[in-house]
């Protein structure tokens, strides 16, 4: 059972070490985006184009997924279609025990976590190995992530230093040089001798085939090349038409994400080839909740998302209560939208509530997503399709509508209120109290002074 | 140029009920630079408290009202981001979610006309000095629907820098929420009280007396923490500031 946004959300705000971590860090990644966006004219434009592509395929999405699967059988790849999680689970652990593989080595990937997809594999005997070093950090510790893009970002080096001395039993201080080199020698054995990897994928190209890994440590590269056999689990919604389409999206996505003109390993591979690679590539596609989130005409522009995390690292919520609070492997403003699609409403009811509505996100959004826009549209479902919003708020609002309605209700609550009485006072609640002074009712409305004054 | 010669004049029910000094701020300055002001009373909320809290469904009559009260107005002026924003951006998509088509079509054609005080002072008519005088350190606080949803951008600050005695103080990170954002502040106490927090200590560290805003509803939230903290700053709308010939 989950606690919910403003609950889980105290833990957070009580944790002085997670708030300076995630303060320092989303403040480091904001200027470094702003800097490296703010060097590229035709940023706007780009965009545009971002936001065009996206839209355009999501609205002949079964097309285009069509192509992609004929193209990468084409390539000599194995196209597996997965209604859920579950399926997409099953499918991994097939190939790797068909293998004879009690282990398999991942690259990052979200989509793994969104399905639960290192659990299913131990319990069908597998042991999963993380490469990505933030992933592996967590993963030795038992913990989630609680970032996109830096899954460990609540943790600063000097806590690092402190679970790889733990689990792997190494010597070492929190020099990142020396981290690096702990978690190099951990998994370079695995990289050699693990014979399954397991990846996601950024894009993958209807057109040609191609699936599409960007990241930083070269880690990924070396699941995708080193293993015998390669299966990418892959989320409908990550197809795009055409590979020239990834001149738009290369060029969007490490700029939005790690504040780098370009990200220094980006894997392109499509099917297999003979003597290059491994020799047994499988795409699995997984729907998990997105055909959905297609259904809903506002909502569905969150399947645009490329998951480059420009939105948490501007949230001024994600960055005082860091990721855990959203408790979804997609936190911040993103995961707002896209976590309670995705799991049903009723599954996590006070996500859209989780914004100021702000609007900081809209704004570095790549592909534009309009993510105020839709937490009201979610907002909105939420109270119409659940019962998640209490008796005593939708009496509030159903009364002060009534209020709203006429001069004559409006004008009576004014000066119940100020008496101190009626639907005007009332509104002003002990949550506000608890850190903030109510203004005071003056003795005189502006309507008042002015019919006072003019008439 | 053209000069608007009648503005009806939008409260919003905050201003209106809770912060009346605002309104009378409001029309002083609009009459001193040579606006008429005009006040239909039969205004009362433009139903921004409801739409973003999921209960759009409940305030389709309000939008109805806006257009009869004010569709026949030459510009609309209103002393408060968030409510300009919630006619020029909002209104639309709640007409069309109410599956009329005739009002969404009205609220088109007036939506352009609705404009925040600083758009209309700065942006309409093109006036930055307005006559006032205050002698106090302010900063002020860029509000996020101002800032996002109008993009009003530097109006308000060309208008305060032409301010006579005036000590402006830049707000670091001003472009930061202050946390009030409507009934989060009372769904999400916490973490928009950690909001507030941070906000509150940026405005200090600029040792200004006085934090203005062109929104009742955030001053509400930052001038209610202020107090609370006893802090010794007051919050005052940028209208306030505006209206003064002595200060």
């Amino acid at each position: 059972m989950k606690a919910g946004f403003p609950k889980a959300a105290r833990v957070a705000l009580a944790d002085s070490q997670l708030r300076r971590n995630i303060g320092h860090a989303t403040s480091t990644i904001r200027a470094k985006r702003a800097r490296v966006v703010g060097e590229v004219d035709d940023w706007e434009a780009l965009r545009d184009a971002g936001a065009e592509i996206k839209e355009r395929t999501l609205r002949h999405l079964d097309v285009h997924l069509e192509r992609l699967e004929e193209s990468v059988t084409r390539a000599g790849g194995t196209v597996h279609w997965a209604r859920d999680g579950a399926e997409a689970c099953r499918v991994v652990a097939e190939v790797a025990r068909a293998h004879g593989s009690d282990e398999v080595i991942k690259v990052k990937s979200l989509l793994s976590d969104e399905i639960g997809l290192n659990d299913a594999l131990a319990r069908a005997g597998v042991h999963a190995v993380e490469t990505d070093l933030a992933e592996l950090i967590i993963q030795l510790d038992g913990d989630s992530q609680s970032h996109i893009l830096v899954p460990a970002i609540h943790r600063n080096r000097a806590e690092i230093a402190g679970i790889f001395r733990r689990e792997l039993g190494v010597e070492v201080s929190d020099d990142p040089g020396e981290l690096t080199a702990a978690a190099r020698a951990h998994l370079r054995e695995k990289f050699l001798s693990v014979k399954v990897g397991v990846s996601g994928a950024n894009f993958a190209v209807a057109e040609t085939g191609h699936v599409v890994v960007v990241e930083s440590e070269g880690n990924g590269r070396m699941c995708t090349t080193l293993p015998e056999v390669l299966l990418s689990v892959v989320g409908i919604e990550k197809v795009l038409p055409r590979w020239q389409d990834l001149e738009v999206m290369l060029q969007l996505l490490p700029r939005s994400s790690t504040g780098e003109r370009m990200n220094p390993y980006t894997s392109i591979w499509s099917g297999v080839s003979g003597g290059d690679g491994p020799r047994e590539f499988h795409l699995v596609l997984l729907d998990g909740g997105r055909t959905n989130v297609l259904a809903d005409t506002v909502g569905r522009a969150a399947l645009r998302c490329i998951r480059c995390s420009a939105c948490l690292n501007v949230c001024p919520v994600y960055e005082r209560t860091g990721g855990h609070a959203y408790e979804s492997i997609y936190p911040g403003p993103i995961g707002a939208i896209l976590t309670p699609q995705l799991r049903g409403l009723d599954q996590a009811p006070t996500l859209p509530w989780a914004s100021s509505l702000c609007g900081a996100c809209y704004e570095v959004c790549p592909v534009k997503i309009d993510i105020p826009s839709i937490l009201i549209h979610l907002r909105g479902r939420v109270v119409r399709e659940t019962k998640a919003e209490g008796l005593s708020e939708r009496a509030a609002m159903g009364a002060m509508a009534r209020v709203f309605a006429s001069r004559r209700t409006y004008e009576a609550a004014q000066r119940m209120a100020k008496l101190g009485r009626g639907p005007l006072a009332s509104a002003a609640l002990r949550p506000w109290t608890r850190s903030r002074e109510l203004p005071t009712v003056p003795d005189q409305t502006f309507r008042d002074w002015w019919r006072e004054q003019r008439s | 140029m053209m000069s608007p010669v009648r503005a009806s004049l939008f409260i919003t029910c905050l201003a209106d009920t809770l912060f009346p000094q605002t309104g009378r701020a409001t029309v002083a300055v609009l009459e001193r630079v040579g606006v008429e002001v005009d006040f239909p009373l039969e205004q009362t909320c433009c139903g921004q408290m409801h739409a973003n809290t999921g209960y759009g469904h409940e305030v389709g009559g309000l939008v109805r009202r806006f257009v009869r009260v004010f569709g026949d107005a030459e510009v609309v002026v209103t002393p408060s981001g968030s409510c300009a924003a919630m006619v020029r951006e909002g209104y639309e998509r709640l007409a069309a979610e109410a599956g009329d088509e005739a009002l969404a079509a009205q609220v088109r054609e007036l939506a352009p006309r609705v404009l925040e005080l600083s758009e209309l002072l700065v942006g309409r008519l093109g006036v930055e000095d307005v006559g006032a005088s205050f002698h106090h350190r302010v900063t002020y606080h860029p509000t996020c629907h101002s800032l996002r949803l109008l993009k009003v951008g530097d109006a308000p600050l060309s208008l305060l820098r032409a301010v006579r005695g005036i000590d402006l103080v830049e707000l670091p990170e001003a472009q930061q929420c202050c946390g009030f954002g409507g009934t989060f502040a009372v769904k999400n106490s916490d973490t928009s009280t950690a909001m507030l927090t941070d906000k509150l200590r940026r405005i200090l560290d600029t040792r200004a007396d006085v934090c203005t805003a062109a929104d009742s509803s955030c001053l509400m939230h930052i001038g209610g923490g202020l107090q609370r903290s006893k802090a010794g700053v007051r919050v005052m709308h940028l209208a306030e500031i505006l209206a003064c010939e002595d200060g």
